[in-house]
């Protein structure tokens, strides 16, 4: 019975690990080939990542994403972190569900919409006070802030009703003022959700087309524009090595992750065996006194 | 928690809540006024391509003109509302087999040593960290006449000549249903994870078969997770662009192209702007559920 029950769990699992990576490899694997068909195999070759680096278009796109990807990544950490602060921690309040909607609302919003509604928007503002001039970086990394900071919302909203808030409260009681709280206790607990909640947004405003697209001014293609242009005519062999370049970053940065997140965890284990250990020498030392 | 709040003082507070408060505003409910404004103006050839609402008609009078065109245009041309049904049907079918795939997966997940538990929830969520467009694109490669699978089916003898699967509506479900996967797995995971195993241990005992404990104890318990996975699908899926315009037919009808093509082939905001409109209201419903069940699930004002 058991036996059949890990059998089934076994090939649940292997089939849909190989649904969510055959692509993934394939990319990679067609973009070692040296025939311009994609699919058909013509030899090994790495004459595709050549073409890649000589390719000014992407290569500028891609500069550009990274730089609109940081700063609003940045930003949305900023401004997620005090919504989370305020959805978590500030109780029930006048317009909490409101608040609370507006943050929800974007993380299923479809994508032409918020596009769409945005550049609206950028378009009456430079009509009415003569701001932002134009389309580019600004309105892209706006919207961007706009739609990931939902997500970092999430994250550090739902870390901070996990962590125990009576440490907080000691601090209070102890008499540190609700800023100094939040820098030296909370922050540092939270640390972990932020970043994660950071690279979330950055992976987000480093993919994001359909928004982008509507907000973009001319000569402010992003990465995803111009791959979605190429990729529109048919399969090309270059943005398969862009593709397996892109997939060897991530894959870098998780074991990175791992090991951090790993270590963290032993010396925590390590801390806390130490604590428990003092903690047996003063009842031992308090019986015998 | 009442006697932080006390401390932490208004002043501070209201700061920090108006911030991010005001931002929001700003930025994301702000702009569905002015969409709603423009679904009510005409098209005209300048920059920015509609006609002002309010004018000034002499003196001191305003006149408010509204255009109700864009929204009777959208009731007469069957396009516009065949192309709502066939979006949410598509987005409808994509989502139940999303939980049909998602389920059994979470559910061995959720069941296997705590160990292992985390680094396959890591492998779950590690393509979505990748490029989505590039993983939609990688399907192209395999879906199209000479591509992958085509040429092992045949390599096996299934077929000998190729079935045309790209620019289908079945490549529409696949490139969905694979994008949206790891949405689905993961409130179900959060769910099915943290569920008693001594209920099914009592039905047990009280003589369930297994199959019937699964029925009537796991599945009416992890109702919560489905709701919350099917609603991270279908909502966003309703309005998808990239995967019907790289995967299916060109002629294909789906709501969130439309909307593209009136905006940036044909420049006419204004039945855009009402075409964005009615899919809000399509959407309205639904979104309010899963904000219910989001904030629930956050935790928010359980104190």
């Amino acid at each position: 019975m058991n036996q059949g029950r890990n059998l089934f769990r076994t090939l649940v699992l292997i089939l849909g690990f190989a649904f969510l990576y055959i692509p993934i490899v394939s990319l990679i694997v067609y973009s070692f080939n040296s025939s311009r068909l994609v699919t058909v195999w013509g030899g090994f070759s790495t004459k595709w990542y050549g073409a890649l680096l000589q390719n000014d278009q992407i290569l500028n796109a891609a500069f550009l994403s990274l730089k609109v990807a940081a700063i609003s990544a940045t930003l949305a950490v900023v401004l997620g972190t005090l919504a989370g602060l305020v959805l978590a921690r500030f109780g029930p309040f006048k317009g909490r569900t409101l608040l609370s909607g507006l943050t929800t609302a974007p993380l299923v919003m479809p994508e032409v919409i918020t596009g769409l509604s945005l550049l609206l928007l950028f378009v009456t503002m430079e009509q009415i006070i003569g701001w932002p001039a134009g389309r580019g970086i600004t309105t892209i990394v706006i919207s961007h802030i706009t739609l990931t900071m939902a997500f970092v919302t999430v994250v550090v909203q739902s870390r901070l009703s996990q962590m125990d808030d009576s440490l907080e409260e000691a601090a209070m009681d102890l008499g540190a003022r609700p800023h100094k709280v939040f820098f030296l206790i909370t922050l540092p607990i939270i640390a972990p959700a932020l970043m994660s909640g950071w690279l979330l947004a950055f992976t987000l405003s480093l993919d994001d087309l359909v928004i982008t697209s509507f907000v973009a001014g001319p000569g402010s293609s992003t990465l995803p524009m111009v791959i979605f242009s190429k990729v529109r005519l048919g399969v090309s062999p270059d943005i398969n090595a862009l593709a397996t370049i892109l997939v060897a970053i991530v894959a870098v940065g998780v074991a990175i992750a791992g090991i951090m997140m790993s270590r963290q965890q032993k010396q925590k284990e390590r801390d806390a065996q130490m604590a428990l250990a003092a903690n047996q020498q003063m009842i031992e030392s308090v019986k015998k006194g | 928690m009442k006697s932080v709040l006390k401390r932490l003082g208004l002043d501070g507070r209201s700061v920090v809540t108006a911030v991010p408060y005001l931002w929001l505003l700003l930025f994301f409910l702000i702009p569905f006024v002015i969409v709603l404004k423009i679904s009510f103006s005409t098209s005209q050839i300048a920059m920015p391509p509609y006609e002002p609402l309010l004018h000034w008609a002499g003196d001191k009078v305003l006149q408010i003109k509204l255009n109700l065109g864009n929204f009777a245009f959208l009731v007469e041309d069957d396009l516009y509302w065949k192309a709502y049904l066939n979006s949410i049907w598509v987005a409808s079918v994509s989502t139940f087999f999303c939980l049909l795939l998602g389920y059994p997966i979470a559910y061995a997940i959720a069941r296997s040593n705590p160990s292992a538990r985390n680094i396959l929830m890591l492998l779950i969520v590690l393509p979505f960290w990748t490029s989505f467009l590039l993983r939609v694109y990688a399907w192209i490669g395999i879906l199209k006449n000479n591509g992958l699978l085509n040429n092992f089916l045949i390599w096996i003898g299934a077929i000998d000549q190729p079935i045309q699967m790209l620019q289908t509506d079945f490549a529409v479900y696949v490139g969905i249903v694979y994008s949206y996967l790891p949405f689905m797995i993961l409130p179900l995971y959060a769910n099915l994870e943290k569920m008693d195993l001594t209920l099914l241990e009592a039905a047990a005992d009280l003589g369930c078969r297994p199959w019937q404990g699964f029925l009537k104890v796991t599945l009416p318990l992890s109702l919560p997770g489905v709701r919350a996975g099917c609603l991270l699908v279908f909502i966003p899926a309703v309005g998808e662009f990239v995967i019907p315009s790289l995967l299916g037919d060109p002629g294909m009808l789906m709501i969130g192209k439309v909307l593209w093509t009136e905006f940036f082939n044909n420049r006419d905001w204004p039945v855009a702007s009402a075409v964005a409109i009615v899919l809000l209201l399509f959407l309205v419903i639904p979104m309010m559920y899963f904000q219910r069940a989001q904030d629930a699930e956050a935790g928010g004002v359980h104190r």
